[in-house]
Formats: C-alpha cells, structure tokens, sequence
C-alpha cells in the first residue's frame, strides 16, 4: 500500500516524495504535529490578515498582550476558557464514540435557560440560601441540556436519524427558545434580556475573597472554573478507567465489533449525548451564574462551536482539553477588541485545518529520495 | 397571507436551497461528505456581491462566486481525498474557514447597498397558465428558471448517463469503478468541485437576487445545513430535492406573512398581538429539517435505498474496501 499521493510530484522534480505509512508513532510526535500545526495557522492567518491590509504582528501581538499581559487579564482568560473546557469535554466524550455531536451551542443555551428558570420563575426567592440556590440551579441548567441532548440520542437510537444535523438544528431552535423567554415572558422593561440575578445566584468569584487575599482584588474567575477541572476528572475517569468509557471507546474504535460483544449501541447513544448535553449545560450554566448574571441573547461567542476544534485540538485528551481552552479563551477574549469582528474565528477555522491536515503526518512516515 | 404570493416566494427562496441541496448531492454521490456547505455558501454570496457591486455586472458576480466556493471546496477534497482525513471534522472546518473568512472579507460590504442585481421576468404564454403560471412563471428571477432547469439535467445525469453511472459507482463500491479503469481520485475532486460551485451559486442567489446584500452571518443563516438535511430527505435525487426546496422555501415565506394580518382564520392573530411568540414560528423551518430527516430515514429503511455505500470512506488503492 504505497500510498498514491505522491503521483504527480514525480513527474516534475528531480527528487522523488514517498508516504510509508508508519508502524509505531513515537510518543512525541503527535504533540509535536499538533503545535506545528498551530504555528502553520497562525503563519497563514497573517498572510490572509496582511493581504486584506492589516498589520498581522500587531494583531498577534494585541492578542497576547491583551490575554496574557497582566494577572488581571490572565483571570479573564480564565473566564473564556471555563465554557470552554465544559463544552470541550462535552464534544470529546461524544466524538470518542463517533458521534457528532455539533449542538453543544443549543444545549449550553439550553443549560442558561434552565439555571435562569430556577431565579426567573421563580423557584427560590431573595434570600434563600446560595447553597441551595447553586446546586439547583446545576442541576436545572445540567438536566436542561442533558434533554437537548436526548432529543437526538434517541431520534439516532430509534430512527437513526443523523445527529449532526439533528444537534445542529436544534441550535436553532435553542436559541429561538430562549429568544421567546427574553423578549417575551422575562424580558425586563421590554429589553431584551431578564432582570439581573439577586446575589444569592452568583457563582463567588476570586474578588469576593480579596478582603482575606489582598491578591485576588478584581480577579473575575469565578467557580465554574473548578467545575469545569473537576468535569475534566469525571470525563478522564468515564472514559479511560470505567467499564462504561471502555465500550464507549469500543464503540467508536469498532462498532461492528462493538455490536457482536452484545454492548447495547442504542442505549449508549442515548447516555452519551445526555451526558454531553449536560456538560455542555452545565457551561451555560457557569457563564449565566459566574459572568452574565442575567438571561440575554448574547451569552455565548460560539463557545459551543469552538469546543468542537478544542476537543479535536486536545485529541479528545480530557487534561489537554484543559490546556488548549485557555488558548482559545485568549483568542475569544482578544477577539473582541479585534477588527474585522471575524478574524478570531477565521483563525480558528484554519488551524483546525490545518490540524486535521497534519494527522496525515501521524500515519504516514514522509521520505524524499533522489530519482536515479 | 396569499397562497399564490407565498408559493411564489417559496420557490424563490426555495431556488437557493435546490442549488446548494443538488451540489451536495453530487458531492455525496461521489463518495465525498462536504459538511461546508454554509461556509462556501457564505463564501459564495459575499464575493458574488462584491463583484457584482464594484463591477456592476451581476453576471460576473455569480462566476465568480461559484469559482471561489468551488476552490474552497478544493481545500476539503485536499484533506479528505489526499490525505484521507475525517470528511466530518474537515467539513466542519470548512465552514468555520469560509464563514470567518467571508466575515474579514466582507467587512464593510454590508453597508453597501444593492448594485447589480439579477434580471426578474415573467414567462411570456407560461406565465397565463391558471394557478401554476402565477407561482412558478411570472416575475421570477432568472435563478429560479435555471433551478427549473438544473434539477432536471442533474437528475438525468446521474441516473441515464455514462458519467453518470461512472459518479454513482464510485461512490457505492469505488474498488469496482477503479477496476474498470475509473479516475476515482480525479471524479472525487471534481464532483467536490462541482458541489462547491453550486454552492456558491447559491450563495449568489441570495445575495444578488432573492434576498440583496451581504448580512454577514445572517445572510445564509444556516441554509447551507438545511441543505445537508434535503439531501438526506431527498434520498439523493435531484428531483427530490426540488420539492423539499420549494416546500421548505414556502414555509420560510409563510412565516413571514403569518405575522401580518390581524386576524388568522377568523380569530384574533396571537403571532400580532404576542410578538414574542414569532419565535416559535422561528423554530419551524428547522423543527422540520428534523422532522424530515425522521421521515426520510424510516423511508430509505422501507426502500432499502440509503447513501452510497462509499461515502464518507476515504479510498485508498490496494487496500480492503469495505
């Protein structure tokens, strides 16, 4: 199987390129492709931005410093990268079975909903306790998305209806949802968005303790940053310690194998993308409680579409998800002060290409010979 | 709240669709899943009406339109033919690279207002046909009649045609078409390209004739997806794929109008008097994306008809097909 890429270039040059496919792949080499596979995006960002007549290193050089720059800005980051990770690890646990889940947008909307709903309806009043008020609104904003995430598992368990479309769809409708809640039943003096949460709904952020640590004065991270690494924990444990993760990784690795070990595909289905919904839920969930503190329309820049290139970027890696989502919650929180508005995304677009590209590097071995 | 009226516009609308849905299918019947469609759609109707609005030629907006969506497509069949990467993931990212890209591209376009626009006329003898001649023949863009056109062809093509056949084989068992001497390597491309172009031609549809302009996002909102969605409903037939357009086309334009009059079916309008409940009629052209992807998978189990067997299963020479 040598393998036919390499048709045309013989041809032309006087040295020959040949793709052997690899046998072992050193334990370096995927990190390695990966980040170089960054820097390539980068480097062809900054031609298209400097094409289009902007200044590519200022951009760049915005980017850090306006993410990385200070501590301050450094807990902003932090803040952009907690969505991130949930959803992150939403998309992977769902992507380690081969299902597309692409409707993590809709089910993080639908977890805000959810934990609004809980303050909106409302459930709880003024002074209720925040240790009440925390948990049941994770548990509405969890079982929230979680739904939205049913509503495809079982159309793909029973009809088998593609959950691509189905999940994208039902982005849509999420936000059509939620558009109908504030601009109807709890928009506030007719605006678009609801009245802002008492206190007892707000997720304590590093600031609140800067009376005891002198430190933390105006630091906004707020505690979903700790559910989203302990999420990291439960999706690392699911997955790679857990008799469920082990057919869920079956599935995805074989399905036909899969089936003729009688693991119920169906039903796993079913649970994965509940328990991705959730995830992705519980992000929603986290950005109303910790940093919108009211329901509105704007509360997500893609998050659930970015989780998508994280999971992948993190190679499904619960940890690593951690680590690429603070890179994206950099660019997300520099995009905003960027022009054009969709150089952040365009970017994130092409080093996902440019990532799926260099897996080819992982299979095959790249040897250039002289022709004789 | 005039049937003929929103029929009319459905098939407009619907135009849009068709072209994009058609595009995918070739793409599809050649083995190739494009999930990029929004991104080169988006591609397309942004430099159609850049073109078309400092050239002031419509028509030039449109080629190049296609062209560019059509070279964007090339970067997925690169990834997915050549070097064999998961046609979701790169599909993906197609659209994230053509929606990002349209948006820097088209900064500032969308303060421009229409230039050029595509000729609409009516059908002279067609167009006095009762009931259809209204709908489908009077005061229609050009588009529309190329959409009556290209359905028809496209069809024809695949089903009655040696080339045809060749793109069905290749996306059903390509080891077999490889054996007969088949490019399947070269096809693939050009049947992404293909799909591209369409797609693009979509997109100039929007912006230079059903509905003007560049809105950055909003300008496709997510018809490039529904696309995907009627391809699986029209089980991989063109002419299938022009009722589901038309169809979806007319119940988009419904919902517009439901909004207006003040009294529906007799009773006061709740769409009029509620305007926050618009948004459930928002839902509706999605919600039905899904309804019919249910109806067409429980039809394609009962006809044993289902998609090409090669798809999304990159080809490599020698090795087992599956």
């Amino acid at each position: 199987m040598s393998a036919q890429p390499s048709a045309p270039a013989q041809r032309a040059l006087p040295f020959r390129v040949r793709f052997v496919p690899r046998e072992i792949v050193p334990g370096w080499l995927p990190a390695l492709v990966s980040l170089g596979a960054i820097v390539l995006a980068l480097l062809i960002g900054a031609v298209i931005l400097a094409l289009v007549g902007g200044d590519p290193i200022a951009a760049y050089a915005q980017i850090a410093r306006s993410s990385f720059g200070s501590v301050a800005v450094f807990s902003d980051t932090l803040v952009k990268a907690t969505p991130l990770i949930l959803v992150g690890l939403a998309c992977a646990i769902a992507f380690r079975m081969r299902l597309w889940n692409i409707g993590a947008e809709g089910q993080f909307f639908l977890g805000a909903w959810g934990a609004s709903a809980v303050v909106l309806i409302p459930l709880v009043s003024n002074t209720t306790s925040p240790w009440i008020v925390i948990p049941l609104m994770m548990v509405a904003g969890m079982a929230a998305g979680a739904l939205w995430g049913f509503i495809p598992g079982i159309l793909k368990a029973r009809f088998n209806v593609n959950e691509i479309i189905s999940t994208l769809m039902l982005n849509y409708i999420a936000i059509a949802w939620n558009n109908y809640f504030i601009f109807g039943m709890w928009s506030e003096g007719g605006f678009q968005m609801s009245k802002t949460f008492p206190k007892n709904a707000w997720l304590p952020r590093l600031a609140d303790y800067a009376r005891s640590v002198r430190a933390f004065s105006g630091l906004t991270t707020h505690l979903g940053l700790v559910f989203a690494l302990v999420a990291a924990v439960v999706v690392w444990f699911i997955l790679n310690r857990s008799r469920w993760g082990y057919e869920i990784r079956l599935i995805g690795d074989n399905p036909r194998a899969a089936q003729y070990a009688g693991i119920p595909i169906a039903r796993h289905t079913v649970l994965v993308l509940m328990l991705s919904g959730a995830l992705a839920g519980l992000a929603g969930m986290s950005e109303i409680s910790g940093v919108v503190h009211r329901l509105q329309g704007q509360i997500s820049p893609g998050y659930g579409f970015t989780g998508i290139i994280v999971a992948w970027l993190a190679k499904l890696n619960p940890f690593a998800i951690i680590l690429v989502s603070i890179l994206f919650g950099a660019l997300i929180l520099a995009g905003r002060e960027i022009q054009p508005s969709g150089i952040p995304k365009m970017i994130q677009g092409i080093i996902l290409v440019c990532l799926i590209a260099s897996d080819f590097l992982l299979r095959y071995r790249v040897r250039i010979q002289r022709v004789r | 709240m005039d049937p003929i009226i929103i029929l009319q516009a459905g098939v407009a609308t619907g135009t849009v669709l068709l072209f994009a849905t058609i595009g995918e299918i070739f793409a599809e019947r050649a083995g190739v899943l494009n999930l990029g469609v929004e991104g080169m759609m988006l591609m397309g109707a942004m430099s159609a009406f850049s073109v078309a609005n400092s050239t002031g030629n419509a028509w030039l907006g449109v080629l190049v339109g296609m062209l560019v969506a059509g070279l964007l497509s090339q970067l997925h069949a690169f990834i997915v033919i050549q070097l064999q990467a998961d046609q979701v993931v790169s599909g993906l990212a197609l659209t994230f690279v053509g929606t990002g890209l349209s948006l820097v591209l088209g900064e500032g376009l969308s303060k421009a207002g229409a230039g050029a626009l595509l000729p609409r006329f009516s059908l002279p003898g067609l167009a006095a046909i009762p009931f259809l001649g209204p709908i489908f023949f009077t005061n229609q863009s050009v588009m529309v009649y190329l959409g009556y056109l290209l359905a028809p062809a496209a069809w024809y093509y695949i089903y009655h045609t040696r080339p045809g056949m060749n793109l069905r084989a290749i996306g059903e068992y390509p080891a077999a078409a490889d054996s007969m001497g088949v490019n399947i390597y070269r096809l693939r491309y050009f049947y992404v390209f293909v799909g591209g172009m369409l797609a693009g031609l979509a997109g100039a549809t929007i912006s230079l004739a059903v509905s003007p302009g560049w809105f950055s996002e909003l300008t496709t909102g997510g018809q490039g997806w529904i696309a995907v969605g009627l391809v699986i409903f029209a089980q991989w037939n063109p002419l299938r794929a022009m009722f589901g357009a038309y169809a979806f086309g007319a119940l988009r334009r419904l919902i517009l109008d439901i909004q207006g009059p003040a009294l529906l079916f007799g009773a006061s309008n709740i769409f009029k008097t509620h305007q926050s409940l618009t948004y459930f009629l928002e839902m509706l052209p999605y919600a039905f994306t899904v309804i019919i992807l249910v109806i067409g998978s429980r039809e394609a189990v009962r006809n044993r008809l289902g998609a090409p067997a090669a798809l999304g299963v990159p080809y490599v020479r020698g090795e087992r097909g599956r």
